[in-house]
C-alpha cells in the first residue's frame, strides 16, 4: 500500500496495462478526499503533537468475488486511490497477486526506489569532508 | 465595535473584483503562471503557505499562490478556508523524523558527527548578490554532481548528548494532544498544544520573537544541535482496517536547539532542547520556532518569566497571522455609527474645555 | 468485512438532505420527517436511523450503540466513528432495543450545554396526531405525535432530562425512512 500511495495514477494506469484485466469493481465509499491530521513528537522523541493537516484521499471497492479493498493516499487524486483500492482487493486472490507484484507493485517501488536512491546521492555530493588544519598553526 | 450593513455597493464590489482579475492576470501577452511552475519553481513559498496554512497540500498551496497574486499571508488564508471544508479521516501517527530521508542535516555542536554534515539545497555560502543570468531565461542548471551513499545512520545530536546524560529526555508518552483547531486556547497550555500554534504561526512574527531571546530579552545560550530536512513518511490507522498502512510522504524542516540549563535543587546542570518543526523546506521557520519553544518553557524550567517570548498568552495569541491579519484589517469595516458617537463625543469635550 | 453494503448513494447532497430534515424537525419538535436519499443499512439498522448516524458522526464523536457487530462495522466504516461500550462516553447513540439510562449519559456542563449527547431511538411506530401532546419552543401551541415502542416510564425520565436545563440529552426518534426529534426543551404529556 505504501507503494501505491507514493505513486500517481499515471504510473499505476501505465503499470496496469501490462498486467491482466481487473475484475469488475463496485465502490463501496468515496473516492473522497478529507484530511489527516499529521502529527510530530515534541523535541522529536517526546509526547505527539498536532503538526498540521495534509489532504488524503480514500476509496473502498468491492470486486465481483467479492474482495473487498481500501486505499488511503496523500493528496487529492481521485483515480489513485480507487486503482490503489482495487489492487488491494485483488492482490488478497492468491490466483492474482504474482502476477501482480510482478507487472505493478515491483516496477513501481523500484521506481521509487531509483528516485531516492538518486536524491540520496546527490545529498552525499553535499557532506562536508572536514580536514585537520593541524599543519597550518 | 459595531457594523452597518452597506447597501448600494453591489457594483462598485463587481468592478473592484474584475479588475483584481486582470491585475491578477498582468499582461495576457505574457505567458500564464501555471500551477506546476509556481509549485516547482516558487516552492519555498509553496512551503510557507502550507506551514502556516496548516495544511499539507504542494497542488493546493500552489493554487492560493497565484489567487492570492503571490500575498502568502493572503494564500494561507485561501488554504486555511479550504481545509474547512473537507471532512477530517483521523491523525496519522507521530512522523519518525529520526528515520528521515535526509536531503539536508547540519549540526553547529558537532563537527564530525556520525552520518556527517550534509549541506543539501541551501542559500547557506551562496554570495547575497543578485544573479543576472537568471533574468536570461532559458538556460537549465547542470545537474546536481552525484556522489557514493554509504548506509551510515544518521542520529539525532540531542541522542548523542543524551546518552552522556548531559540532555534532559523527552519523557516518552503517548497522551492525545489537544488540538487548537477544535478547542479554543486557554492558559497555561501544555507544550504539545503550544507546539501546534507555533507550528503554524507567522514565520515572521517568530522569527523577531526568536531574535529578541538571542538579545537578551530571556535567558537565551543556544546552539543548533541539528537540523535536518527530508522525507518522512506518514502513516494512518484507518479505524475499518484497526492497524497502520502508509498513505504517503511528505518533506518537513526539523530543528534541535540546546540550550544551558543551570540546574535546579533536584536537577544537575545540563542541556534542555527548543523543539521547531514545519511543513516543507522551511529552516528559518523552524529555527525561530525551536527558539520561541525552549523560552516559552521558561515557567516549567524554574526560570524566571520576564521577556516577550516566554510569555504564553502574548506569543499563542498573537502568532497566528489568519487571526492577526482578520483582526487588523477589520478595521477597514465601515465603523460609520461608533465614529459618529466619538466625533460628538470629542466635540463635547472641546466645547466643555474652551468654552467654560 | 466483504458483506459490507454501501453507505449513501451520493454522500454530500444526501447527508445535506439528511441534516436538513434534522434542522427541520429540531426546529419544530415533533413532526416527522422523510428522508428520500437513504443508505443500504445492516439489519437491525433502520434506514433513518443510519441516515442519521451518517450525517451526524465522524471520527471526531465517539457513538455508542446496541445494533450489533455487523452493524457497528458498518458504522465504523462509513463514518468512521469510533465505537464506545460505555454509553456516559458517546457523543451520539443509536437504541434499536431497550434505552440506556438517559440519566447516565453525557449532559454537557452549564458552561458549555452543547457537548450534551444525542440519542437515536429506532422505535416501531411514528405518526402525527394522537398520543403524546408536545409544547415548548419551537411549537406554536401543541403537536401531537404517535409514538410506539418506547419502554415504561420514559416520560418520567424525559421530564427529568428538561429539568436538567439548560444541560441534558436530546433525542431523535427514528422508524423506517422517518424522523422525529424531541430537544431537552420539550415537555410531553400523555393526551388520551
Amino acid at each position: 500500500m505504501g507503494v501505491l500511495a507514493r505513486a500517481d495514477a499515471d504510473a499505476i494506469a501505465t503499470r496496469l496495462a501490462d498486467a491482466p484485466a481487473l475484475p469488475r469493481h463496485i465502490r463501496l465509499r468515496g473516492p473522497e478526499t478529507g484530511l489527516v491530521m499529521t502529527r510530530g513528537r515534541q523535541g522529536g522523541d517526546g509526547a505527539p503533537f498536532n503538526l498540521g493537516e495534509m489532504t488524503v484521499t480514500r476509496c473502498s471497492v468491492r470486486l465481483a468475488d467479492g474482495a473487498v479493498g481500501h486505499a488511503y493516499v496523500a493528496g487529492r487524486d481521485a483515480r489513485q486511490a480507487e486503482l490503489a483500492a482495487v489492487l488491494d482487493a485483488a492482490l488478497q486472490d492468491p490466483a492474482r497477486r504474482p502476477v501482480l507484484l510482478a507487472t505493478v507493485i515491483e516496477p513501481l517501488a523500484e521506481a521509487q526506489a531509483a528516485h531516492a536512491a538518486r536524491e540520496a546521492a546527490k545529498a552525499a555530493a553535499t557532506r562536508v569532508e572536514f580536514f585537520t588544519m593541524a599543519t597550518m598553526r | 465595535m459595531a457594523y452597518v450593513a452597506v447597501k448600494g455597493s453591489e457594483r462598485a464590489i463587481e468592478a473592484a473584483h474584475a479588475w483584481l482579475a486582470e491585475e491578477r492576470r498582468g499582461d495576457p501577452a505574457l505567458p500564464e503562471l501555471s500551477l506546476a511552475q509556481i509549485e516547482g519553481q516558487l516552492g519555498l513559498a509553496v512551503d510557507r503557505v502550507m506551514a502556516e496554512g496548516a495544511c499539507h497540500d504542494r497542488g493546493l498551496a500552489a493554487l492560493a499562490v497565484k489567487q492570492a497574486r503571490g500575498d502568502l499571508i493572503e494564500a494561507a488564508f485561501l488554504l486555511r478556508a479550504y481545509r474547512t471544508t473537507l471532512p477530517r479521516f483521523g491523525a496519522s501517527r507521530p512522523v519518525e523524523t529520526g528515520g528521515m530521508r535526509i536531503r539536508r542535516r547540519i549540526s553547529a555542536t558537532y563537527k564530525e558527527l556520525p552520518g556527517g554534515q550534509v549541506l543539501g539545497p541551501t542559500f547557506d555560502y551562496t554570495h547575497r548578490l543578485l544573479d543576472f543570468a537568471l533574468a536570461a531565461e532559458g538556460s537549465v542548471p547542470e545537474p546536481a554532481p552525484e556522489a557514493a551513499t554509504d548506509a551510515a545512520a544518521m542520529p539525532r545530536v540531542t541522542g548523542l548528548l543524551a546518552q552522556e546524560g548531559l540532555m534532559a529526555p523527552e519523557p516518552p508518552s503517548e497522551v492525545e494532544p489537544r488540538d487548537l483547531t477544535r478547542e479554543p486556547l486557554d492558559f497555561p497550555a501544555e507544550r504539545p498544544l503550544r507546539l501546534q500554534a507555533l507550528a503554524r504561526g507567522d514565520e515572521g512574527f517568530l522569527l523577531s520573537l526568536g531574535y529578541s531571546t538571542q538579545r537578551g530579552y530571556g535567558n537565551a545560550h543556544p546552539f543548533v544541535g541539528e537540523i535536518r530536512m527530508g522525507a518522512v513518511t506518514v502513516e494512518f490507522e484507518p479505524p475499518e482496517l484497526g492497524f497502520p498502512i502508509e498513505i504517503g510522504e511528505i518533506t518537513v524542516t526539523e530543528c534541535q536547539m540546546v540550550n544551558q540549563f543551570a540546574g535546579s535543587k533536584t536537577e544537575l546542570p545540563q542541556f534542555t532542547r527548543g523543539y521547531g518543526l514545519v511543513f516543507g523546506q522551511g529552516e528559518r521557520k523552524a529555527m525561530a520556532m525551536a527558539l520561541v519553544d525552549r523560552a516559552l518553557r521558561a515557567a516549567e524550567l524554574g526560570e524566571p518569566v520576564e521577556a516577550p517570548a516566554q510569555d504564553q498568552e502574548f506569543v499563542l495569541y498573537h502568532c497566528d497571522n489568519v487571526e492577526a491579519t482578520g483582526f487588523v484589517e477589520h478595521l477597514k469595516l465601515p465603523h460609520y455609527v461608533d465614529f459618529q458617537s466619538e466625533l460628538e463625543k470629542i466635540r463635547l469635550l472641546r466645547r466643555e474645555a474652551g468654552g467654560e | 468485512m466483504n458483506g459490507l453494503t454501501p453507505g449513501f448513494a451520493d454522500p454530500v447532497p444526501d447527508a445535506q438532505a439528511c441534516f436538513r430534515a434534522l434542522l427541520e424537525a429540531m426546529a419544530r419538535p415533533g413532526r416527522v420527517e422523510r428522508l428520500a436519499a437513504l443508505p443500504e443499512a445492516p439489519a437491525p439498522l433502520a434506514p433513518a436511523a443510519a441516515a442519521v448516524l451518517l450525517t451526524l458522526a465522524d471520527a471526531e464523536t465517539p457513538v455508542w450503540t446496541d445494533a450489533g457487530p455487523v452493524a457497528e462495522d458498518w458504522l465504523r466504516f462509513h463514518a468512521g466513528c469510533p465505537l464506545v461500550a460505555e454509553p456516559g462516553l458517546a457523543g451520539f447513540l443509536l437504541a434499536t432495543g431497550g434505552l440506556p439510562a438517559l440519566a447516565a449519559l453525557e449532559a454537557g456542563t452549564e458552561e458549555e450545554p452543547h457537548r450534551s449527547a444525542t440519542l437515536i431511538v429506532q422505535v416501531a411506530g411514528l405518526e402525527l396526531g394522537g398520543g403524546w401532546r408536545l409544547t415548548g419552543p419551537g411549537i406554536e401551541r401543541e403537536h401531537r405525535l404517535q409514538v410506539e415502542g418506547l419502554p415504561r416510564g420514559f416520560l418520567a425520565d424525559w421530564a427529568a432530562n428538561g429539568a436538567r436545563f439548560p444541560r441534558g440529552i436530546d433525542l431523535v426518534l427514528c422508524a423506517g425512512n422517518r424522523l422525529a426529534a424531541l430537544p431537552r426543551t420539550t415537555r410531553i404529556e400523555e393526551a388520551g
